[in-house]
């Protein structure tokens, strides 16, 4: 297979999508972005800031939610996380990881049909909950997972 | 042009969309071992997502996600053909978009 080829079609292919995402207005910032990033929450370094800041201090512990991560992560830079909430009217998934600098990891707001389903890969310093919050039906839960941690993610 | 990834496939009656980005996602707190000086922030601050036209995902991020991110999530009521964008934004004002059909 000629490659040199392959990748001038792939070229074009992004840049005709970019052509038609700009003409339907998808590229203008205040039509993509609805919400200001929550500064002060992902700045905090207090775990009980962080969970004032996300409306979650008093949320209940459910088994609803599923926080699946290692139960030992080798490198802390890369730690596979997916949570998955039963709760029905699921809103919103954020991940903390309870002893990292900042604690606050990511908040997924879910709408319009997304199941109440996240997997991504985030940094743990140290060894530590990784706890989600979930928001279903305007109330807070939450559930946690203990991931232990040979080398940490967040140091130098 | 992109170079964040994005794949888009119907499992039953939910669409599993996957995307892969590029970013260096420096939190600001850690230091170069070299020079002992802290890397300033530099991470992605905002993901949004949206099928055929509508947000089904609005996301704030902090430099706790891992380096080149991975994100995947899933839409119920979506169809083979429908169109998936992603697009982020970081604490630096950088912007990147991708989109794909749902196969």
């Amino acid at each position: 297979m000629n490659n040199q080829r392959r990748q001038v079609l792939k070229g074009a292919g992004a840049a005709g999508a970019l052509g038609v995402a700009m003409a339907a207005g998808l590229l203008k910032p205040s039509a993509v972005f609805a919400a200001e990033w929550n500064k002060a929450a992902f700045e905090s370094k207090a775990l009980a800031d962080v969970l004032k800041a996300v409306g979650g201090a008093g949320a209940a512990d459910s088994a609803q939610i599923t926080v699946k991560a290692p139960d030992i992560a080798e490198n802390g830079a890369v730690v596979p996380v997916e949570v998955t909430s039963a709760l029905p009217g699921t809103e919103s998934i954020t991940i903390i990881g309870e002893k990292n600098g900042f604690p606050l990891v990511a908040q997924f707001d879910l709408m319009n049909g997304a199941q109440g389903f996240v997997s991504t890969r985030i940094k743990l310093g140290t060894t530590s909950n990784v706890r989600a919050m979930v928001k279903a039906g305007g109330k807070m839960y939450t559930a946690a997972k203990e991931v232990k941690v040979t080398i940490g993610g967040c140091g130098g | 042009m992109s170079t964040m990834k994005i794949r888009a496939a119907m499992k039953g009656d939910v669409a599993e969309v996957k995307c892969l980005m590029n970013h260096p996602m420096e939190t600001g707190l850690r230091k170069d071992a070299k020079t002992g000086q802290v890397v300033p922030a530099h991470h992605i601050t905002k993901v949004v997502a949206t099928l055929a036209g509508k947000t089904v995902m609005d996301a704030q991020w902090g430099g706790g996600i891992s380096k080149n991110p991975y994100l995947a999530f899933n839409v119920k009521g979506a169809k083979a053909g429908d169109k998936v964008t992603v697009t982020w934004e970081d604490n630096k004002g950088e912007k990147e978009t991708a989109d794909a059909t749902i196969g």
